[in-house]
C-alpha cells in the first residue's frame, strides 16, 4: 500500500513540476515584466536596475527555483491589471468559489446517486425512462445556456432570485460566507444548478450502469434466493459494489467544478476565482492567470490523490492482494 | 467510354456496397438518428452557403439599419416580414447571423477535431507500436494534460496566444487560435484510446506476417494498423465534435474566442445575454436553440455510431 501511494505521489509531483513550469515561462517570457510594471516614462537606466532587481537575469533554473519557492508561500507578484499583490486577490474569491463548488457537488451526489440506483434496479419504468431523456437534456445544453435558461424564468419572469452576485456575505476572520444570510443562500440557488445540473447527469449515468451490471451477477440472484429483503439487495449488496467507480468520477469532477465555475460565475458575475481569471484573460493579467493555473493544479492533483488512497478504505479486494503479496 | 463506363459500375458498386452494409441497415431502421443526420446536414448546408442563401448579409454594414435594430420575430406584434426571426442590436437579422455564425461554429469544431484526432491518433499509434521510452514520454504527456481540464487549457492557450500576437493580426487570426486552442485541449484521449487500441492490435497475426516479411513499420502502422483502430475514433470524433462546438460557443461566450465582428454562434448569445432584462429574448433565444439543436444532433449520432461499431450489441 505504502508502495502504491509512493507512486502516486510522485506522480502528482511530476504533474505540479510540469505545470508550474509552465505557468513560469508564462509569467518570465510572455511579454515583458519590466515593461508591465514600471510605467512608459521610465529610463533605460531604470528598466536595467529593476531587471536586475527582479533576478530577471539570474540563469533559467535559479530563477525557476525562485519561483518555486514563492509559489509554495503563496506569493504570485503583482496584478498587472489591480496592482496589488495576487496572493490577496485570491484569497479574497476563493470563499465564493469552494462554496459555489461545495454546494453543487453536493447536489449533484444527493440528487444524482438515486436517480442512478432507482433506473438501475427499474430500468423500464416510465419514470426511469423520463429521468434518462432528462439526462440527454443535461448532457447537450452547454452550462452557459443553462444559466441564461434560468435567469430568464427564475429572474426576468418570475422575478423570484437575483441573477447576479452572492448576496450579502459575513465575514469569518479571512473567510466570507454566503451562507449566514437569506440573500446569500438565494444567490446561491441559480449558480449551483447551473454547475451541478452537468456533473448530476454523469453521476446519474454512471451509477445506473454500474447498477446494471451488479444486478445480473451471481451473488445478487443468491441474494434473492435468500430471500433478503430488496432493500438490503439493493444498498448492502449492489449499490456497495457500485461506489469504486462513483467515488473516482465524483472525485475527477470535483476538479472540473472549479473550471466550469469559470463559466457559471461569468454568467452570474459570481465574485469568484473564475471570474478573476477571466477578467485577467481578457487583459492579459499574466501573474493572475499564472497563479489561478497553479492553484487548479494544486486542487486537482491532491484530489486525485486522495482519491487514489480512499480506494483503499473502499475497495477490501486492493488490500487482500497486497496482504497476500506481503504474506509470500 | 469504356473507361467511363468502368468508373460508372464503380461508384455504382460503392453506393450498392453502402446501402448493402451493416451500418446503413442499422441507421435506416432508426428514426432518431435519421432525423439527427437531416438535422446536421441542413446546418452543414446553410452554414456553407450562407452568402448564397441568407436572406440578408450581416457583415455589409451598408444593408444595416439602426431604425430596424431589435425587430422582434415575424409572429410577434412590429414584427417584420424580411426579419424572420428579428434582428439584433445593431439590426442585424438573426437567421442570417445565426447561418454565418454556424459557419464559424462548425469550422471551429471540425478543424479542432481534425487536429486532435491527427496529434492524438499519431502519437497514439507510435506510443503504442514502438513502445519504450516514446511510449513512457508521449503518455506521461498525456496524463500530465489530462490533470487539468480540457476548458481550462483551451481557454489559457487561447490567452496566450492572443497576448504573444501582435495587436493588429489578432482579429483576423483569432478563428485559428481558437481551433488551435480546442485542438491542442483535447487530444490526450485520443492518445489513450489509441495507443489501448494498437495494443491489442500489435499481438495478432497480421501484424506479424507484416512483420517477417519486411515491411517497413511506418507502413504497417498506418496501412495494416490505423485501419483497424479507427472504429473507436471515429466513435470518438463525433462526440468530440459536439464537445469542440460547445467549447468554441463557451470560449466565444466568455469574449476569448472570435471577435464581435465575426459573429459564432457563441458572440451572439454572449451580445444576447445584454438584451435579456429589457425584453428582446429572440437575439440570444434563437443562436442558443441552434447551438443546442445542432449538438444535440452530433451527440445522437454519435451515440448511435458507438452502438452500432460495437461488436459485442451486434
Amino acid at each position: 500500500m505504502i508502495a502504491y501511494i509512493i507512486q502516486r505521489a510522485f506522480q502528482a509531483l511530476a504533474v505540479m513540476i510540469v505545470v508550474s513550469l509552465v505557468s513560469f515561462m508564462l509569467f518570465n517570457f510572455v511579454g515583458d515584466p519590466v515593461d508591465n510594471m514600471v510605467g512608459q516614462e521610465a529610463t533605460y537606466e531604470e528598466r536595467v536596475a529593476m531587471r536586475d532587481n527582479l533576478g530577471l537575469n539570474d540563469p533559467f533554473l535559479v530563477q525557476f527555483a525562485r519561483f518555486v519557492g514563492n509559489a509554495v508561500k503563496g506569493e504570485f507578484g503583482i496584478s498587472y491589471r489591480i496592482q496589488r499583490p495576487v496572493a490577496d486577490l485570491i484569497a479574497e474569491r476563493m470563499p465564493a468559489t469552494l462554496e459555489l463548488v461545495i454546494a453543487s457537488a453536493f447536489l449533484s451526489v444527493l440528487l444524482g446517486i438515486p436517480m442512478g440506483v432507482y433506473t438501475g434496479i427499474r430500468p423500464n419504468s416510465w419514470l426511469s425512462r423520463s429521468i434518462l431523456v432528462g439526462s440527454l437534456v443535461g448532457v447537450t445544453l452547454p452550462t452557459f445556456v443553462i444559466g441564461i435558461l434560468l435567469i430568464y424564468i427564475f429572474s426576468v419572469g418570475l422575478g423570484v432570485l437575483p441573477s447576479f452576485g452572492r448576496g450579502e456575505a459575513v465575514q469569518l476572520g479571512w473567510w466570507s460566507t454566503g451562507f449566514l444570510t437569506v440573500t446569500g443562500w438565494k444567490a446561491i440557488i441559480m449558480p449551483s444548478v447551473t454547475l451541478a445540473l452537468f456533473q448530476m447527469t454523469i453521476i446519474l449515468r454512471l451509477v445506473r450502469s454500474e447498477m446494471l451490471e451488479v444486478m445480473r451477477t451471481d451473488y445478487i440472484k443468491f441474494a434473492r434466493a435468500r430471500g433478503l429483503p430488496n432493500q438490503i439487495i439493493n444498498f448492502g449488496h449492489a449499490f456497495k459494489n457500485t461506489l469504486v467507480p462513483v467515488i473516482t468520477i465524483v472525485g475527477l469532477n470535483l476538479g472540473s467544478l472549479i473550471a466550469f465555475s469559470i463559466i457559471t460565475e461569468t454568467v452570474f458575475q459570481w465574485p469568484g476565482m473564475g471570474f478573476l481569471f477571466i477578467q485577467a484573460v481578457g487583459f492579459a493579467d499574466i501573474p493572475v492567470m499564472a497563479a489561478y493555473l497553479v492553484m487548479v493544479a494544486v486542487v486537482f492533483v491532491s484530489i486525485n490523490l486522495f482519491v487514489d488512497i480512499l480506494y483503499f478504505v473502499v475497495d477490501p479486494r486492493l488490500r487482500a492482494d497486497k496482504t497476500v503479496a506481503a504474506g509470500n | 467510354m469504356i473507361e467511363n463506363q468502368s468508373s460508372l459500375a464503380k461508384i455504382n458498386d460503392l453506393a450498392f456496397r453502402i446501402v448493402d452494409s451493416d451500418l446503413f441497415y442499422s441507421f435506416s431502421r432508426n428514426p432518431i438518428v435519421v432525423v439527427s443526420a437531416v438535422i446536421t446536414f441542413v446546418f452543414i448546408i446553410a452554414a456553407t452557403f450562407a452568402p448564397w442563401l441568407a436572406p440578408h448579409n450581416p457583415f455589409d454594414p451598408a444593408s444595416l439599419d439602426l431604425m430596424e435594430a431589435s425587430t422582434p420575430p415575424v409572429w410577434l406584434e412590429d414584427g417584420m416580414s424580411k426579419f424572420m426571426l428579428g434582428t439584433d442590436d445593431q439590426g442585424r437579422d438573426i437567421l442570417s447571423t445565426i447561418m454565418f455564425g454556424s459557419r464559424v461554429s462548425l469550422i471551429v469544431g471540425f478543424s479542432a477535431v481534425l487536429f486532435s484526432v491527427f496529434v492524438g491518433v499519431g502519437s497514439g499509434l507510435l506510443a503504442g507500436y514502438l513502445g519504450g521510452w516514446l511510449d513512457t514520454v508521449i503518455m506521461r504527456l498525456a496524463d500530465v494534460q489530462l490533470a487539468i481540464p480540457a476548458i481550462l487549457i483551451a481557454l489559457m492557450i487561447n490567452g496566450v496566444v492572443a497576448i504573444l500576437l501582435p495587436p493588429q493580426l489578432q482579429h483576423e487570426m483569432a478563428i485559428y487560435v481558437l481551433i488551435l486552442a480546442i485542438g491542442v485541449s483535447d487530444w490526450p484521449r485520443y492518445a489513450r484510446v489509441t495507443r489501448g487500441s494498437v495494443l491489442v492490435e500489435r499481438n495478432k497475426e497480421y501484424v506479424a506476417a507484416a512483420q517477417v516479411i519486411g515491411v517497413h513499420p511506418l507502413f504497417i502502422m498506418l496501412r495494416h494498423v490505423l485501419p483497424n483502430i479507427m472504429g473507436p475514433v471515429l466513435v470518438m470524433a463525433t462526440i468530440g465534435l459536439a464537445l469542440a462546438i460547445i467549447t468554441e460557443a463557451t470560449l466565444s461566450f466568455l469574449g476569448v474566442g472570435v471577435p464581435p465582428t465575426t459573429p459564432s454562434l457563441g458572440t451572439m448569445i454572449r451580445v444576447g445575454n445584454n438584451y435579456l432584462f429589457s425584453g428582446e429574448w429572440w437575439i440570444t433565444f434563437f443562436p442558443c436553440t441552434a447551438l443546442v439543436t445542432l449538438v444535440l444532433a452530433v451527440n445522437l449520432m454519435g451515440d448511435w455510431l458507438r452502438d452500432a461499431l460495437n461488436p459485442k450489441l451486434r
